[in-house]
């Protein structure tokens, strides 16, 4: 929440805003993306091919309803599959949204306030793909509210002990959390769309979201107070998540995964995800729905470098994984990065160094920066990238553990690729509504970018 | 606001009308106009603005709010339920022998306590600026006037009610009008 009262573009990098902006215009131009813009022929047609991969997924899922976890390639030793792969690497894309929305907010960040709603729906649907696997991975998902404490018949109770349940606690309160932040951040916009919606239908259905916004000043008051909070409880939230994530893997014994660098190295990697989504997903959008004046230059070029940052740390982790394997003098240990260098995933553990390490390094250079192409596509490789390394951490960790006898090898399935796919489908089917149901910029944060909005502290007027 | 209806029942004359509002340009005119309107005596009134603006709410006469005590209390409940629950579970009620490790094994119970410490603490910030606010409020008198649809967009307002001791009809007219509004309406209620 922007209540400083400084003029935050006056500096000499590309502005958050381009100039000449009001407050009707800003309004206009985005809520009319919602209200009055035509459906276009390419937006459905992209609908329907989202849609239909999304289909894929109901597929997949029914199927495995019917028939179990068996239709996978998961087997004893590798148990976790791409289930825990998908579900890591989603869960981490959603951290980009909430690191933008609340922890930016709390450091005064004012560029984030174009791009933070489209950043916090990523990080929903994200979420809410993330929470699709472990359910399905359990083999009897009707009984996943057994995974809750309730007092029930059987006199049962969750293992608190247990980092698995410490992550239903974690998602789920990542999820809600993030759900009412982002909701709280919309009354005011959704006040607005009420207001110019033309058809007494839209407007009833805005004006019941909107609850009765009204801008009151003491409402305002009470509002800012709850933002602020709400951005004070979710940045130890999100950074809580992943860390909780790595506990399922850090706190067993299996080389690889037991190890303290682990919850920091997962949020980096988050992080670091979570942005290249936000540029896959904004460079494109900015483009279609014209939004160059609000998504700048210079946000395309921040997110650009905290991606640059967050890589280097994962890089940091890469490296710090290769020395305790020869520094901790544990066979094991020393085994398990001979095994990723030479093993049977060699090639995808060079794919991961690639995507994760070497290419992302040529955002050092300004020129590949400010050019949308190259940073699409470098956000693209970092995706796969961190997937990968998903892939490296569950998979090769536990097809070659301490016993010889009891290796194994993991090939997904048809199944698993339709499983994955599919949820690539849930997410941007929820994008793709998303954009043209609820402004995807708030509005009335972006309000208080311009000059104007900002007002003396009029001491003069007190006589 | 809310009390308005006692002195609304005193005059029949008023009993029709929730206040008088006033349009303005600019923030910076609204805050000037809130202050000078606040000096003046009128306590009963309120400002509504396209975003928030710093100040504002102060230059009305408000504030405080206790947001921040619900959430500080929302999240004591969250933690100290969570950790009870967990100890009752692990001790008490279904205890698990796991190696020989304690029952009240404290450390493995942090993240489920901060986890609903959180999840306790967002809610109640959500739901107590709410229901704070009074809303959900689908009506509201100041939706009466036409012009108050842009409050949503680029006009700033300011309602001096007509529950306010101070509140006649002429004389809070020509007072508003000394501040130069673009218009003056009457809120019917």
């Amino acid at each position: 929440m922007a209540t400083n009262t400084q003029i935050p573009v006056a500096d000499r990098r590309v502005p958050v805003i381009a100039p000449g902006h009001t407050f009707s215009t800003i309004t206009e131009k985005i809520s009319a993306i919602v209200l009055s813009r035509p459906i276009s022929l390419g937006w459905i047609f992209g609908f329907l091919v989202v849609f239909a991969l999304m289909n894929v997924l109901m597929v997949a899922l029914g199927y495995l309803f019917i028939k179990g976890t068996g239709i996978w390639g998961i087997n004893i030793p590798i148990g976790w599959g791409f289930a825990i792969v998908n579900f890591v690497w989603w869960i981490g894309i959603g951290h980009a949204g909430t690191l933008i929305s609340a922890i930016l907010a709390l450091l005064r960040q004012t560029w984030r306030n174009s791009i933070n709603r489209f950043a916090e729906a990523m990080t929903l649907f994200a979420v809410a793909c993330a929470g699709i696997f472990p359910l399905a991975h359990m083999g009897r998902p009707w009984l996943a509210y057994w995974m809750f404490p309730y007092p029930n018949t059987m006199r049962y109770w969750p293992n608190f002990r247990s980092p698995l349940v410490w992550d239903v606690f974690a998602v789920s309160t990542y999820f809600t959390i993030s759900l009412v932040f982002w909701f709280v951040g919309l009354i005011p916009d959704l006040a607005t769309l009420r207001d110019k919606a033309e058809s007494k239908l839209v407007q009833r259905i805005y004006g019941l979201l909107a609850m009765g916004w009204r801008g009151s000043a003491k409402h305002w008051h009470r509002y800012e107070t709850a933002y602020l909070l709400l951005a004070g409880l979710a940045t130890p939230l999100v950074l809580s998540v992943h860390t909780v994530v790595s506990f399922d893997s850090a706190v067993g014994i299996v080389p690889g995964w037991h190890t303290t660098i682990f919850p920091p190295y997962f949020v980096a990697g988050a992080i670091y995800s979570g942005f290249a989504m936000v540029l896959c997903l904004a460079i494109p959008i900015r483009a279609i729905y014209k939004l160059e004046d609000f998504i700048t230059m210079r946000h395309l070029e921040t997110s650009a470098k905290v991606m640059l940052a967050t890589g280097l740390i994962v890089a940091y982790g890469y490296g710090m994984e290769a020395f305790m394997g020869w520094y901790s003098g544990t066979q094991s240990d020393s085994f398990l990065l001979w095994n990723r260098l030479h093993g049977p995933y060699r090639f995808v553990y060079a794919a991961l160094l690639a995507c994760n390490i070497f290419i992302p390094q040529v955002l050092w250079l300004k020129k590949f920066r400010v050019s949308t192409g190259w940073l699409w596509l470098i956000s693209f490789v970092v995706l796969v990238g961190m997937w990968l390394e998903r892939f490296i951490i569950v998979v090769v960790s536990l097809s070659r553990d301490f016993l010889t006898s009891s290796w194994g090898q993991y090939y997904p399935t048809k199944w698993d690729w339709m499983t994955y796919a599919g949820t690539i489908g849930l997410f941007l089917t929820a994008m793709w509504l998303f954009v043209r149901i609820l402004p995807m910029i708030s509005i009335f944060e972006l309000r208080t970018l311009l000059p104007e909005s900002h007002v003396q502290e009029a001491a003069e007027v007190k006589q | 606001m809310t009390n308005s209806t006692s002195t609304r029942d005193a005059s029949i004359s008023d009993s029709s009308i929730y206040g008088l509002m006033a349009e303005f340009d600019s923030a910076q005119a609204l805050m000037d106009a809130a202050h000078k309107t606040h000096e003046a005596g009128y306590h009963e009134i309120d400002a509504y603005s396209p975003f928030p603006i710093e100040g504002l709410a102060e230059a009305i006469g408000f504030h405080k709010n206790s947001v921040a005590l619900v959430v500080l209390i929302g999240a004591l409940i969250g933690g100290i339920s969570a950790y009870a629950l967990q100890y009752w579970v692990a001790v008490i009620t279904y205890p698990v022998n796991v190696g020989g490790r304690p029952f009240h094994s404290w450390p493995s119970f942090i993240i489920v306590t901060f986890e609903l410490t959180i999840l306790f603490g967002g809610l109640s910030a959500a739901i107590g600026m709410l229901v704070l606010n009074g809303l959900p409020m689908p009506y509201h008198p100041v939706f009466n006037v036409p012009e108050f649809a842009q409050c949503s967009e680029n006009k700033f307002f300011l309602v001096v009610f007509s529950s306010d001791p101070k509140y006649d009809p002429a004389a809070t007219r020509s007072f508003l009008n000394g501040l130069a509004p673009r218009m003056i309406a009457e809120v019917p209620s």
